[in-house]
C-alpha cells in the first residue's frame, strides 16, 4: 500500500484513452454508466453489447486484463447480497437443480451483477487511464466547487505520506508484540490510529501556514490552461452514446 | 458497505444525489468560515487520515476484526459541516480513484455513508454531552454512543431506499430485520473502535476534539503576588442557533423514526407473515417502481404502519432537507460570492 497511494490506481501506459482530458472521460463515464443502470434488466443483448464496448475501452487504453480483473474484487460483499437474493425475495418460485428460487430474485440478482460489474469495469478503465491531478484538474472544469476540489487535492497529496506514517506505526506496534490479532491489542492499535490523527492534524496546521506564508489564497494556479477541444470531447463520448443509443433501443424493445 | 452501480433505479441514484450535493452545499456553507481559518489543507489531511483508517483491522473480540467507516468519529473530532466534507471527499476518491462504489451510486454512498453517519452520531453525542459531566473526557461515551447508533440508522435508511428504488421484492421486514440486525454488530464494533481511538486522542490532544472544545477547563493563572485569575480557552467558532436546532431536529426526527421501527422489528415473524403476503402480490404486478417513488413505496410498502411511517418519516426527512438546501443555496448564492470577493480583495 505505502508509496503508490497518492497515485490511485494510474497504470502508465501512453494510449488515447489516457491522453483525453480528464473532464470528457469522467463525464463519459457518468453517461456510460447511467445509461447501463436504466437498462431493463431482462433485455440481456443490451448487457452483452456493453460488455463489447468496454472490452473495446480496456484495449484502447492498453490495460492488462489481468489487473482489471484483480480490481474487481472491490465488488464481493455486493457478490455475495447478489448470491442470496433468489433465495430470499418473493414472487413466483422456480426449480432450479433441485432447488426453489424465486424467479424475480433470479433476474434481480443478474440485474446487480451484470450493472455492478459494468460500473466497476467502466470506473476501472477511468482511474487506470488518468492520474488524481488530472482527475482534480478534470472535477474542477466539471465546476466542483473550490473549496471541495482543494480539500480533494490536500488528501490525494497527503494519502500516501499518511499511509506511510500509519505503515510506520504498525511495524513498530508489531515489533512491540502488538500483532494485532487479539482483542486485547485494541489499545495499541486504537492508540496508533489516535495518533495517527493527531499527527494529521497538525501537519494539516503546519501545511496551511507554510501555503499561507506563501500566498495562497484559495485557489491552486492552474498549469494547465487550454480546455477540452471540440473533437475531443466527441472522441471521448463516442463510446458513452453508443451505450445511450443501446438503452434506449432496449427501453423500447422491451416495452 | 459501498454500493455499487446498478442497485439502486435510476430515480433512486438521482434523488439521491441531489439530497447528498444539497447536504455537501449546505456543509460547504457551514463550514466555510471554519475551512477559511484553518485551511483546506486540515480537511484533506484529515480525509486521508479517514481513508488510511479505513483499511485498518482492529480486533473487536470474539476472534473477530472489524473496519472504521469513521463517520461519527470525525464528527466528533472536525466537526459535523467538515465532516460530511470530509466523508464525501473520501467517498469521491474510492470512487472515482479506487473504482469503489458505482458512480451513479455516488449520491448514495455520500447520503448514507458520508451524511446520515455524521449528522446521527454527532447529534446523539451533542444530545448525550449535555446529560453527561461537564469534562472532556465525556465526549468518549457520548461519541461511543452515537457511533453505536449511526450505523443501524445508516442500514434503516438503506433498508428505506431498498424499498422505493430496489430491483427486486424482498419481504421489508426480513431485509429490515436481516439489516438492522446485522448492522448492529457492526455498529458495536465501530463503538469500540470509536472509544478506542477518541480516547487516545483525548488523552493526548484533549483541544484537537471539536465536540468537546467547549468542555475544556479554564486555565488557572497564579501570579507572583498569588492572585489567581481564570482565562477561558478559545471559543470554537459558534454555529448559528438556528441551524443548530435545525439538526437537532433533523437528528431527533431521523432517531425516533429509526427506533420506532427497530421496536417494529423485533418481531419478524409477524412482518415476515405480512411481508410474504404483499411481497408476492407486488411481485406479481411487476416491478413498476421507477414511476413515483414515493407514491409506489406508498403502495408496496408493506403494511405495517409503524415500519413504513417510519420510512416515510425518515425519507420525507431527508427530501424536506434537499429542497430546504436548494433553497437556502440559492438565496445565498448571491451574498456568499459578494462576501468572497470582498474578502478576496482584503487579502
Amino acid at each position: 500500500m505505502s508509496g503508490s497511494a497518492g497515485d490511485g490506481l494510474l497504470v502508465v501506459v501512453d494510449s488515447r484513452i489516457h491522453r483525453l482530458p480528464a473532464q470528457v472521460k469522467i463525464v463519459a463515464l457518468f453517461v456510460f454508466v447511467l445509461a447501463v443502470v436504466s437498462t431493463p434488466a431482462g433485455v440481456f443483448w443490451a448487457f452483452a453489447l456493453y460488455a463489447v464496448l468496454l472490452a473495446a475501452c480496456v484495449a484502447l487504453a492498453k490495460l492488462p486484463v489481468a489487473t482489471v480483473m484483480r480490481r474487481l474484487a472491490v465488488e464481493t460483499p455486493f457478490l455475495v447480497f447478489a448470491l442470496v437474493l433468489p433465495f430470499v425475495a418473493t414472487g413466483p418460485q422456480i426449480d432450479v437443480l433441485g432447488v426453489s428460487v424465486s424467479e424475480s430474485g433470479i433476474l434481480g440478482s443478474w440485474n446487480v451483477l451484470a450493472k455492478g460489474t459494468l460500473g466497476v469495469v467502466a470506473a476501472i478503465v477511468l482511474s487506470a487511464s488518468t492520474a488524481p491531478r488530472e482527475l482534480l484538474a478534470g472535477l474542477e472544469r466539471l465546476r466542483l466547487p473550490s473549496t471541495l476540489v482543494a480539500i480533494l487535492s490536500f488528501m490525494i497529496r497527503y494519502l500516501s505520506v499518511v499511509s506511510d506514517d500509519l505503515h510506520r506505526m504498525r511495524i513498530a506496534r508489531e515489533s512491540r508484540g502488538y500483532a494485532g490479532g487479539r482483542a486485547g491489542h485494541l489499545k495499541a492499535v486504537a492508540g496508533g490510529v489516535g495518533a495517527l490523527f493527531v499527527r494529521s492534524f497538525e501537519r494539516g496546521e503546519r501545511v496551511h501556514l507554510a501555503m499561507q506564508s506563501r500566498g495562497y489564497t484559495g485557489r491552486m494556479p492552474q498549469l494547465a490552461t487550454s480546455g477540452a477541444a471540440r473533437n475531443q470531447w466527441l472522441e471521448g463520448l463516442t463510446i458513452s452514446l453508443l451505450a445511450v443509443l443501446i438503452a434506449v433501443t432496449a427501453r423500447v424493445a422491451s416495452l | 458497505m459501498h454500493v455499487p452501480d446498478g442497485f439502486f433505479d435510476a430515480p433512486t441514484s438521482i434523488a439521491t444525489g441531489l439530497i447528498a450535493a444539497g447536504a455537501v452545499g449546505f456543509s460547504l456553507q457551514r463550514a466555510n468560515r471554519e475551512i477559511r481559518e484553518t485551511g483546506p489543507a486540515l480537511a484533506g489531511l484529515t480525509a486521508a487520515f479517514v481513508f488510511a483508517v479505513q483499511m485498518v483491522n482492529f480486533p473487536v473480540g470474539a476472534g473477530t476484526s472489524g473496519h472504521l467507516l469513521g463517520g461519527a468519529l470525525a464528527a466528533a473530532l472536525v466537526g459535523p459541516w467538515t465532516a460530511v466534507l470530509v466523508m464525501s471527499t473520501v467517498l469521491l476518491v474510492q470512487g472515482l480513484l479506487f473504482a469503489d462504489g458505482g458512480l451513479t451510486a455516488l449520491g448514495t454512498n455520500i447520503t448514507l455513508m458520508g451524511v446520515v453517519t455524521v449528522i446521527v452520531g454527532y447529534f446523539v453525542t451533542r444530545a448525550l454531552l449535555k446529560a453527561l459531566p461537564k469534562r472532556v473526557g465525556s465526549v468518549v461515551p457520548a461519541t461511543t454512543v452515537g457511533a453505536l447508533i449511526s450505523v443501524p440508522v445508516a442500514a434503516l435508511c438503506f433498508t428505506g431506499l431498498y424499498v422505493i428504488g430496489g430491483a427486486v421484492d424482498i419481504p421489508l421486514g426480513k431485509l429490515a430485520t436481516a439489516m438492522v440486525g446485522w448492522h448492529i454488530l457492526v455498529g458495536l464494533g465501530e463503538a469500540v473502535i470509536t472509544a478506542a481511538v477518541l480516547s487516545a486522542v483525548v488523552a493526548t490532544r484533549p483541544d484537537l476534539v471539536y465536540a468537546a472544545r467547549h468542555l475544556q477547563a479554564d486555565l488557572v493563572l497564579v501570579d507572583a503576588d498569588g492572585n489567581t485569575s481564570t482565562v477561558s480557552p478559545d471559543k470554537p467558532i459558534a454555529a448559528k442557533p438556528a441551524g443548530r436546532s435545525f439538526g437537532v431536529g433533523v437528528a431527533a426526527t431521523l432517531l425516533v423514526a429509526g427506533v420506532v421501527s427497530l421496536f417494529a422489528s423485533a418481531h419478524p415473524d409477524g412482518l415476515e407473515f405480512v411481508g410474504a403476503k404483499l411481497g408476492f402480490e407486488s411481485a406479481a404486478k411487476d416491478s413498476a417502481v421507477a414511476g413515483s417513488p414515493l407514491a409506489d413505496y406508498g403502495v408496496s410498502g408493506i403494511g405495517n404502519s409503524q415500519v413504513s411511517g417510519a420510512l416515510a418519516g425518515i425519507i420525507g426527512v431527508l427530501v424536506t432537507i434537499a429542497v430546504g438546501l436548494a433553497i437556502a443555496k440559492i438565496a445565498s448564492l448571491r451574498s456568499s460570492a459578494r462576501a468572497e470577493q470582498t474578502d478576496l480583495m482584503q487579502s
